[in-house]
């Protein structure tokens, strides 16, 4: 197989998993007896069908971006961070504290500070994983998990204990603190589009410079390729697996501060791990931990889900359906072994029958 | 004397109550990795168990009264391992990574779950509560020791016994038998595995398989006794708990089972905790976060890194 062979299945295999992901969300729809043709219609109209929807619609994908960005950092140096869902929580959780300490600081200094430390809180967190795993060799796998529910239930405190008197959600941050402008606001009908997506886009820029064009995203990638002969070309693994665990959840923190100073502007009690963790890992699995791909990857998934919740209005479809489509868009993905398998059958189909008209011709 | 004697007996209760899903998913988990194939997505086949245990009991709850729970435990394991297939399909034969393959498992699991609910029950996300469920019940014989038996065997769960039970049993299956040693023996060298005759890709087969069951059964348990309905939040972390009891317990079924027994206690304190005076005071936050912050010092500072089985999470290509 050419290397240019190679690219192109390498953008072909989340193509078609998108499209086979859809399929098996319409076979789902007609098993249970709705049409998949309105549901789908209802949900690309709820997606894209207007200004307001599609801010809402890049809304969505501001955090799942960086969460997805986060991950894939991660997973170019060879792990497996599970816990930006975590993280995410933790930068919310430092980004509104931060908000609520000092609500009266001029924007231009009170929001950049509410991100930063919303991004070192997520650093930190993925940081004690990456800490174990360099020096105890840990599985991240497992700390990472761990970790998430401790962060649940600590951000749960926080919010009960430190930031109310026993409430469930703070009060909202002020106009300083908030991501939101008017002039967004008012070019989408009103929609929560905020700053953050201005943010998630230069990151994606940004990480790409830091992975392919720096000496530290060679180190990382060396290191996730193969450990142990970074360590003898004289790279510290150890201080590799720790940066790449707190860029990683730096990131992740970065899109929980999305949620909590753009799209929520407060932080409440959460009953389970904040959604954009784990379908961030899904967009960066999709967009093949490319940056840009990742970018693509996040509004097609900040479409799905906003379309999602316009589905059981338009069409009566459970909007469930779109998780069921997102999962099954992942398992393609991860098997893409089945997507190869089949494409070298068919263009080796091909080849013979190339072979086989040509020696017909010099017959001829 | 009786105050502590009352106390007691309602930590050991509440602490099998919640133990008991946690002991038969870790179980699962443990049949999974021996055979070599990670399973992160025991959160997910709970959450089916779960599920299809609910439906089935509302559905015959009035036709099979008190026998409800105990045959809607066996549609959830049933349904864990028609779910599991998912897992095995895609780690097996289509060379999927196992923590992709599992994080898909819960992700879907939930979504299926909760749309299946909104079909049935006219487009609630959740369902009614369960008539008949695993109540509090008593050992024969064993309640009638003095002291011990009024704390450890009156009003207590009958699944963490049984529980216990099967965790004895599938110790001898993984380390007595023929099964076992070739399940073991797949899950640490396949290849010489395969030149001995044994077929991998069937021995892993086996082993999700087993793990839906366990995993499906644990669900049912923790609907049925907890919950006592579905939604999406019956089935909570439970399985990642299950998941790290495992590794606590170095993939051992009585290893798996005392780290379970362990973490259903830690579980059960941050629900009782204000009944019992000692702990009272001790902030919410703390209990909850103990079992996992202990998870992580025992992976640090207990288990070598030797101890996972040698070819876990690795995908065996016959060719190779």
């Amino acid at each position: 197989m050419t290397h240019k062979n190679e690219r192109l299945i390498n953008l072909l295999v989340p193509v078609l998993s998108v499209v086979l992901g859809l399929l098996l969300g319409a076979i789902v729809m007609l098993a249970f007896g709705y049409d998949p043709v309105l549901g789908y219609a209802s949900l690309i109209d709820g997606a894209v069908g207007g200004p307001f929807y599609i801010g809402e619609t890049l809304r969505q994908a501001t955090p799942l971006i960086l969460t997805a960005l986060g991950f894939a950092v991660a997973n170019t140096a060879g792990f497996f961070n599970i816990g930006v869902a975590g993280q995410a929580l933790f930068g919310w959780v430092g980004s509104i504290s931060v908000a609520l300490m000092m609500p009266d600081l001029p924007k231009l200094l009170l929001v950049p500070l509410c991100l930063l430390v919303g991004a070192l809180c997520g650093a930190i967190w993925a940081g004690i994983a990456g800490f174990l795993r360099a020096y105890f060799d840990t599985s991240e796998v497992i700390v990472t998990i761990m970790l998430n529910y401790t962060a649940l239930y600590i951000a749960n405190h926080v919010v009960r204990n430190v930031l109310t008197k026993g409430d469930d959600a703070t009060p909202q941050i002020s106009e300083n603190a908030s991501l939101r402008t008017d002039w967004l606001t008012t070019l989408t009908d009103n929609s929560t589009l905020h700053l953050g997506l201005i943010i998630a886009v230069m990151m994606c820029i940004i990480v790409w410079i830091m992975m392919q064009k720096t000496t530290l995203g060679y180190e990382l990638r060396a290191v996730g390729m193969n450990p142990y002969a970074s360590e003898y070309a004289g790279m510290s693994t150890k201080k590799n697996i720790i940066l790449a665990m707190a860029i990683s959840g730096a990131l992740a923190g970065l899109g929980g501060s999305m949620e909590g100073l753009g799209n929520f502007q407060n932080l409440f009690v959460q009953g389970s791990m904040p959604s954009i963790g784990f379908d961030g890992m899904a967009v960066s699995l999709l967009g093949a931990g490319n940056p840009f791909g990742i970018l693509v990857a996040g509004i097609l998934f900040g479409a799905l889900k906003i379309g999602g919740v316009s589905m059981p209005i338009g069409s009566d479809v459970p909007t469930e359906v779109v998780d069921i489509v997102i999962a099954s868009i992942i398992f393609f993905v991860g098997s893409s072994y089945l997507i190869r398998y089949f494409m070298k059958k068919f263009k080796r189909n091909e080849q013979k029958l190339i072979a086989a008209n040509g020696t017909k011709k010099g017959v001829n | 004397m009786d105050a502590f004697i009352s106390t007691a007996s309602i930590v050991v209760s509440s602490a099998l109550i919640y133990a008991a899903p946690l002991i038969f998913t870790a179980l699962g988990g443990t049949f999974s990795e021996r055979g070599g194939i990670v399973n992160v997505g025991l959160e997910g086949i709970m959450v089916m168990g779960a599920f299809s245990s609910i439906v089935f009991n509302l559905a015959f709850a009035e036709q099979l009264g008190s026998w409800t729970p105990w045959i809607a435990l066996l549609v959830g394991g049933g349904i864990g391992v028609i779910f599991s297939l998912i897992h095995a399909v895609a780690t097996v034969n289509l060379r999927a990574n196992h923590i992709v393959s599992g994080t898909v498992v819960n992700m879907l699991a939930p979504a299926l779950a909760v749309f299946l609910t909104r079909i049935l029950f006219e487009g609630k996300g959740q369902t009614e509560i369960i008539q008949q469920n695993f109540g509090k019940s008593s050992v024969p014989l064993l309640k009638d020791i003095p002291i011990i038996g009024q704390i450890f065997f009156t009003n207590t769960s009958a699944m963490a016994f049984v529980a216990i039970f099967v965790s004895i049993l599938a110790w001898i299956l993984l380390f007595k038998t023929r099964f076992g040693l070739r399940l073991r023996s797949v899950g640490e060298h396949p290849q010489a595995a395969d030149t001995l005759g044994i077929n991998v890709y069937f021995m892993r087969y086996a082993g999700v398989m087993i793990s839906g069951l366990l995993g499906g059964i644990g669900g049912a348990i923790a609907a049925q006794s907890i919950s006592l309905n579905f939604s999406h939040s019956t089935i909570a972390g439970q399985g990642f708990i299950a998941l790290a009891a495992m590794i606590f317990g170095k993939w051992n079924p009585l290893g798996a089972m005392g780290a379970a027994i362990f973490f259903g206690f830690a579980q059960s304190l941050s629900v009782i905790g204000s009944y019992i005076p000692l702990i009272k005071d001790v902030p919410s936050v703390v209990l909850q976060t103990a079992p996992y912050i202990l998870t992580v010092i025992v992976l640090v500072g207990v288990i070598g890194k030797s101890e996972a089985p040698a070819a876990d999470g690795e995908t065996y290509i016959k060719s190779k």
